[in-house]
């Protein structure tokens, strides 16, 4: 890290602006939350591709000789056992290993679901104004009214509970934020005079909107997308939990969660560890999300 | 200023509308035959279902049953529970001071920390406590509250033995409802020992509901009030000899507020979202338990109904916050 930042003077002459992912890493390497919400995210990363590899045990196996093991620090504890097992003899490391594969996808395939939709019609909305602007943005201020959770539960009560149903849900409660976000974006960046130069060369409508505005309208979409994916995880974790998202015996975190409910009383480590895996991911990626804000955001760089 | 309020009014029927589509819908659109889901495992004979099936309009055109429900909706018929057969607004009346009672103790949590906790952060930026807050505020507003709920049972009940479990008060108190919060209405019935068993109900319930919130509005206080201590009228105030705890009381607070207030605003819809986990977790007897009870006994009813009543509460809400704002900042009702 230190060799990086180190090397930017050398090979940015002082005349010369510095090349834009230098700087940006200039500025991101400053905040030093941002930099350990990505050592996080990369440690999550590899536990979720490595899980088959580095799980002491199969995350479904249930094992009638250990329930409610202890974590191997306390007594009764072992080490093939690290954090313990739940109620039906399963190995809660296993099963939180693979239960990062779970967050980790559940998070990014909702923010891409919702990002490419709400660009979509942030685009359209923002580009074309008119009617088009005001049915997109009033269906979003409908959608924005109501209270998130609320809406998500709606959605899988209609159409069933599971994993898939409550991605699906999460990325229609989050749409709207990508949706007003392009739609700014454009209506800012539209009336620039690149634009109005490629439109007089003779741009088409499609390649003004993808291939000129777009591009210009990445920061700010970069950032939601970030925070976006904690609030997916947290969300679906949410719907796990009230037993609407993931069936067991997925380990997902918010279903383990569940799970462990009744077990509060006896059995900490159940309740516990699920919750802090749920805890640390989210606010790995909430840094994360700060820290590129700060580095993206024009306005406040000197 | 009426323009603003005319203006501001008529965003609200296209929501409305869209409310009364969503909660209209959500029963229609539920895969399968909605006599036959309403009806469970058990079955139910062909005359029956055509029976019912007429009962309930659903023989008829959407546009006409559309028309139907909202003409029921307007006066105030939002159809009986399959459970308990009562009627889901008297139901609604009943659970909902629960969770207003809960979301108000919230709040106010969540103010008495987090405003004066913003404020010192941003008067002693780049501190040991300023750091120390915004770390705080974003694990709280990273936290998986209904992991944060059991973890403090955990800890104040399991461990501690200090508070209850769950539900609202001991069952050795029966207090008539006044207000519907039973906190205040143990007050009027002048029980204290009831009262003191209603506010041990509800304090970890509160805090628990109060974390995000409490974590946006540390959070936001801070940036606005680091914006309005870069202004010149503040090192003018400063240069004129000023105390410095007036010149951040009197000259930046009070032009921080607007945006804090904004947010407080907006932490409304967030609140609902929690109170269902909330509730869920403490065995609240408020309308988020009340919605999620719903679901897995499908109770269409009540599902529709509470989603309709909570979505025109939170849009309402949402309008008073709105037209509160146009009345504090003049800038805002003379832009439209």
């Amino acid at each position: 890290m230190s060799t990086e930042t180190l090397k930017v003077p050398a090979t940015a002459p002082s005349a010369a602006p510095p090349h834009p992912v230098r700087e940006f890493w200039t500025y991101f390497s400053a905040n030093r939350g941002a930099v350990a919400g990505l050592v996080v995210i990369v440690l999550v990363l590899l536990c979720a591709l490595l899980a088959p590899v580095i799980a002491p045990h199969d995350p479904n196996l249930t094992n009638n000789a250990v329930f409610l093991k202890p974590p191997f620090w306390q007594e009764g504890g072992s080490l093939s056992y690290p954090l313990g097992t739940d109620a039906i003899g399963r190995d809660i490391l296993s099963r939180l290993l693979f239960g990062a594969r779970l967050s980790l996808v559940i998070g990014i395939a909702v923010v891409a679901l919702a990002i490419v939709v709400g660009i979509v019609l942030g685009l359209i909305a923002g580009y074309f104004k008119g009617l088009a602007d005001i049915a997109i943005m009033r269906l979003m201020d409908i959608l924005m009214t109501m209270p998130s959770l609320l809406l998500a539960i709606v959605i899988v009560a209609i159409l069933g509970p599971g994993l898939m149903n409550a991605m699906l849900a999460v990325a229609i409660v989050v749409l709207p934020h990508y949706v007003r976000i392009t739609r700014a974006a454009v209506i800012a960046e539209s009336s620039k005079d690149y634009v109005v130069a490629a439109k007089v060369s003779g741009a088409q409508t499609v390649r003004l909107m993808f291939s000129e505005i777009l591009p210009n309208c990445a920061a700010p979409l970069i950032v939601q997308a970030t925070l976006g994916v904690s609030t997916a995880i947290l969300d679906a974790a949410a719907l796990g939990f009230l037993g609407l998202g993931a069936q067991p015996p997925t380990p997902e975190w918010g279903t383990m969660l569940a799970d462990a409910r009744e077990f509060v009383l006896r059995a900490w480590w159940v309740v516990t560890f699920p919750g802090l895996a749920i805890l640390i991911t989210v606010l790995a990626f909430n840094l994360l999300g700060d820290g590129l804000r700060d580095a993206l955001d024009p306005k406040l760089k000197r | 200023m009426l323009r603003f309020i005319f203006t501001r009014l008529s965003l609200v029927i296209p929501t409305f509308i869209g409310i009364t589509l969503l909660a209209f819908f959500l029963v229609r659109l539920v895969p399968g035959d909605p006599i036959e889901t309403m009806a469970g495992e058990r079955g139910i004979d062909a005359a029956r279902h055509a029976q019912l099936l007429t009962e309930y309009g659903l023989d008829r055109p959407l546009l006409v049953q559309y028309g139907k429900y909202i003409e029921r909706v307007v006066q105030g018929d939002l159809g009986k529970s399959i459970v308990t057969r009562e009627n889901v607004l008297t139901e609604f009346g009943q659970l909902f001071p629960a969770t207003i009672e809960l979301a108000i103790c919230a709040i106010l949590i969540a103010l008495i920390v987090g405003l004066p906790a913003g404020i010192i952060a941003a008067v002693k930026r780049n501190s040991i406590f300023d750091h120390g807050v915004m770390g705080i505020s974003l694990t709280g507003y990273s936290m998986p509250i209904f992991w944060w709920g059991l973890l403090l049972i955990l800890l104040f009940s399991v461990q501690l033995g200090i508070t209850p479990v769950s539900g609202r008060i001991a069952v050795q108190y029966f207090i008539e409802p006044v207000t519907g919060f039973l906190t205040v209405d143990s007050l009027l019935a002048g029980d204290i020992d009831a009262f003191w068993s209603a506010l041990s109900h509800l304090i970890l319930p509160a805090i628990v509901l109060g974390t995000v919130p409490l974590a946006v509005i540390a959070r936001m206080t801070r940036s606005a009030m680091l914006e309005v201590l870069g202004e010149d009228y503040i090192r003018t105030a400063r240069a004129k000899g000023m105390a410095p705890i007036r010149v951040v009381a009197l000259h930046a607070l009070r032009n921080a507020l607007i945006p804090i207030v904004t947010v407080i605003g907006l932490q409304v819809g967030a609140l609902f979202t929690g109170a269902i986990l909330t509730e869920t977790i403490f065995s609240w007897p408020g309308v988020g338990k009340w919605l999620i009870e719903a679901i897995s006994r499908r109770d269409y009813p009540v599902l529709q109904g509470g989603t309709l009543l909570l979505g025109v509460v939170v849009m309402s809400v949402n309008l008073f916050v709105d037209l509160l704002y146009g009345l504090i900042n003049p800038r805002i009702r003379h832009a439209r």
